[in-house]
């Protein structure tokens, strides 16, 4: 392994300042358990951001939910699952020198590693073209040209609060056949438009009342009350750009983890039963598996 | 040769398979892609003091420019920008990586009688990590540097239009330099102790450079994330810290101070974990309270993650927030407290060499001992309400950090030099430099603490007449200490090409790393160990001879033969 050292005559997996294959083994797993203990804290490090600003502005989480496709996200949540258990089976087949299925169920893996992000690529698609980004990009309007898809997204948003809007939407859907229809979507700006905010929105307190540690909790949001959009709903999308973008991070990071399993495997690394590589792997895999069902969690499902 | 020989690995070398790390393989690159952790610490030694050298320029101008009242050399823009490079430089360059990455590196496997750490790999990229973000800083100077301070609070650091971005991607990139280092030497410690080295046969250094691991592994993600989010409300408007959209500024502060509060622990833990070796060894004792002093570092890990509040006393937090940090901010002096008592204790009665490493030990108790009371100034409500940002913060801040950490560096340094170059510097000069490194360091920050009490604030460009007499000595202590730190370069670089070779135990220690020849062969060690205790001092001789100390009996310590694989 350490090429730099040229006193080697024994097992090619075993580096020279180790005692023992044992010895190596339990190294790579403790350092590797390590490393995953840094990848929690640094998700955390956002969570706490999460659970601030949702503390102290529930409403925006809320309303900014329902925005999110929560079929997509179960969808990505389901095939997150089933390639932790393809990569959990991998490193069965590793420790058992089954290389051609170990070679099958790591490809099987990276494809649902794509198959995650091209669902991504889908969701974050549909938030751009509606401008729905991070505050500092922050723009929603209906794209003319897609005048059919924004019709049925703002459906979705309205399911199981028929009234009014679906009705409105209704009849855009009708108007809009084939030809751009700016007025009618001029005024589903209008309904989509963050509203002047209420001054007395805000839970933080005043700075003249003096900091007392925490808001207070805010009222109970009315359900109904959801389509008017509160201020600084955008935070809500800066914080769901965040999450998932540095969760999709880590997703790249694994099909780059699974391409050099193969690589291993090409060069005959697992040949001998040295899974400890494959093992690895898949504990990160693991932990960007857990990592995405607490956003779904906590983005998708907070209605 | 290991076992016929009576000195263990003297200062022989010549055989092929006995040539040292330094001339094990030529060539530039055979240094910058090695895997030797020897090699990786040199590399670091130099980068980090070519990073104090580049953060101590930065502070002369800042002191020279509060010669005078008013401009002296520079605007109040550049003198913005040149204490934050002088902080941002010092602590994410230097004084971070520093014990650790440089000496740590070094010495930990052969404390351990190891041949390496446990991820070799993992500690070159380790290394080029901290190249990395140190290239970001420095096109962050070049391109317009950074007048933040070096703790980027927003809403500040999210307006201003200087280069905060590369700096903070620089410091995002420094701390997996710092995480793999931490990891590693956790990973090292728990699985590559030798036979008979249990966690309470460990020498001290050890114990401090494990604590300081977990410190590093469990807060430097926080501190990444932190500064992801500082640059994504730059680049992108993200809003978490923007009042405008809803945000809280002060988030930022506990965000970065849940880091960098337990990071002045990363500091100072390694630098207590040199003392602790070089007080026994220097007062010819075996240590006292070692239990005490091993368990204190872990108190002092884990206690670093409750106070960082205290560095928000002003910033609106709850009273009873306020209350709850300050007690636990005293909490913290309990487990110094015992360290050093018992550093004291273990000096009591012991035949004292004032050896340049000793003097350094000398020089950090004092000055440790009043930076760290002063830090109780600071934990209490009350008085800190007047002391907050004066440059009695300042001059607490140096004391603890530039008195305790680069000051225990020295002495590391000095102690450890003839292992790692197989030179011994003149004792002269070396202990000039130190005199002249403490009367300057004195100078330079008594006088704050001074100022900072009545009243001088920080970052401040301009003053009062009243405290000029104060700043101009504080600013010629700068230039004794600039002096010392030549001087110091002066002979170490000369002992390098002129010194008396070392011999493999020069200062009579009785752990690991002094059981192979100065400079270390490449592999470390023929044999593997059978460890005893680590400061029983006892157990050697001196040999007028070779003019270093043996063992009386090297058997004792020697489990089998590794031998030639």
């Amino acid at each position: 392994m350490a090429a730099q050292h040229p006193d080697e005559g024994h097992d090619p997996n075993l580096a020279h300042h180790f005692e023992s294959a044992q010895q190596q083994y339990q190294a790579a797993k403790l350092g590797m358990w390590l490393f995953l203990a840094t990848e929690i804290l640094f998700f955390g490090g956002l969570l706490v951001a999460y659970t601030v600003y949702r503390g102290n502005h529930p409403e925006v989480f809320i309303f900014g939910a329902h925005f999110l496709d929560t079929s997509l996200g179960a969808l990505n949540t389901v095939v997150l699952i089933f390639s932790s258990f393809t990569i959990a089976w991998a490193v069965r087949a590793a420790q058992l020198k089954q290389i051609k299925l170990l070679k099958w169920l790591i490809i099987a893996t990276m494809l649902c590693a794509f198959a995650f992000l091209s669902v991504k690529y889908v969701e974050y698609s549909a938030k751009w073209k509606h401008g729905l980004l991070w505050a500092g990009s922050y723009d929603p309007h209906v794209d003319h040209e897609e005048a059919y898809e924004i019709i049925g997204v703002e459906r979705e948003i309205h399911t199981g609060e028929a009234d009014i809007e679906i009705v409105e939407i209704e009849e855009i859907q009708q108007v809009g056949e084939g030809e751009i229809v700016e007025p009618i979507a001029a005024e589903i700006e209008i309904d989509a438009a963050p509203q002047v905010a209420d001054p007395d929105r805000s839970t933080i307190a005043p700075a003249a009342q003096g900091p007392a540690g925490l808001a207070e909790p805010a009222a109970p949001v009315d359900p109904d009350a959801i389509p008017v959009e509160p201020g600084n709903a955008k935070v809500f999308f800066s914080i769901y750009f965040l999450m998932t973008g540095l969760h999709g991070i880590h997703v790249l990071g694994g099909i780059v983890a699974m391409l050099w399993l193969l690589k291993c495997l090409r060069r005959g690394d697992f040949d001998g039963g040295h899974f400890t590589k494959v093992d690895m792997v898949a504990l990160y895999w693991h932990v960007v598996d857990i990592i995405w069902i607490y956003l779904f969690l906590l983005l998708y499902l907070i209605d | 040769m290991a076992v016929d020989t009576p000195s263990l690995g003297g200062v022989t070398v010549g055989t092929p398979n006995q040539e040292s790390y330094l001339s094990h393989g030529r060539g530039i690159l055979s240094w910058l892609f090695t895997l030797d952790h020897k090699r990786i610490a040199v590399m670091y030694l130099v980068a980090i003091t070519s990073s104090f050298f580049l953060g101590g320029v930065f502070a002369l101008l800042v002191r020279t420019e509060l010669l005078t009242p008013g401009q002296t050399i520079m605007t109040a823009d550049s003198y913005n920008k040149m204490f934050t490079l002088h902080g941002a430089v010092m602590i994410f360059l230097f004084i971070i990586p520093g014990i650790p990455a440089a000496i740590g590196n070094f010495v930990l496997p052969l404390m351990l009688g190891a041949k390496d750490v446990a991820l070799p790999r993992l500690n070159l990229a380790s290394f080029w990590c901290w190249m990395v973000g140190a290239v970001f800083a420095l096109v962050s100077i070049i391109v317009g540097a950074v007048d933040t301070g070096w703790t980027f609070y927003t809403p500040y650091s999210t307006t201003t239009g200087t280069a905060v971005i590369s700096m903070t991607m620089g410091v995002f990139i420094l701390g997996f330099s710092s995480i793999f280092t931490g990891l590693n030497f956790i990973v090292t410690i728990h699985k590559m102790r030798p036979e008979g080295m249990t966690w309470f046969k460990m020498p001290l250094f050890l114990w401090g450079l494990y604590s300081t691991a977990i410190i590093q592994v469990l807060a430097t993600p926080i501190l990444g994330i932190t500064l992801l989010l500082l640059v994504a409300e730059r680049a992108l408007g993200v809003g978490i810290f923007d009042p405008t959209l809803g945000g809280d500024p002060v988030l930022f502060q506990h965000f970065f101070w849940f880091y960098s509060h337990p990071a002045v622990y990363i500091m100072i833990l390694p630098a207590m974990g040199i003392i602790s070796e070089l007080v026994s060894v220097f007062s010819g004792k075996h240590i006292f309270g070692y239990k005490f002093i091993a368990w204190s570092s872990i108190a002092i890990a884990l206690l670093s993650f409750l106070v960082w509040g205290h560095h928000m006393f002003t910033s609106g937090q709850s009273g009873i927030t306020n209350m709850i940090f300050s007690a636990l901010t005293f909490t913290v002096a309990i487990p110094s407290g015992v360290k050093v008592f018992n550093w004291l204790a273990t000096m009591y009665k012991g035949s004292i060499r004032l050896a340049t490493p000793m003097l350094y030990v000398l020089s950090f108790l004092f000055l440790f001992a009043i930076g760290g009371l002063t830090g109780l100034f600071l934990g209490a409500l009350s008085t800190d309400i007047h002391l907050h940002d004066t440059y009695f913060v300042v001059a607490h801040f140096h004391y603890v950090m530039f008195g305790g950490t680069v000051i225990a560096f020295l002495g590391g340094l000095h102690y450890w030099w003839p292992k790692m170059f197989g030179r011994m510097y003149s004792e002269k000069w070396g202990q000039v430099s130190a005199l002249l490194v403490f009367v300057g360091f004195n100078l330079t920050f008594f006088t704050q603490f001074v100022m900072g009490s009545h009243g001088m604030p920080r970052r401040y460009y301009n003053y009062v007449e009243e405290f000029t007499t104060l700043h101009q000595a504080s600013t010629i202590g700068s230039y004794i200490l600039a002096l010392g730190f030549f001087i110091m370069a002066g002979y170490l670089i000369h002992s390098l090409f002129r010194g008396k070779p070392a011999p493999a135990n020069p200062w009579g220690s009785a752990t690991l790393e002094w059981e192979t020849s100065s400079p270390p062969v490449a592999h470390n060690f023929d044999h593997e160990f059978l460890a005893g205790d680590p400061y029983d001092l006892n157990s050697l001789r001196y040999d007028p001879a070779i003019e270093g100390w043996v063992r009386k009996d090297p058997q004792s310590i020697i489990l089998a033969e590794g031998g030639a694989h």
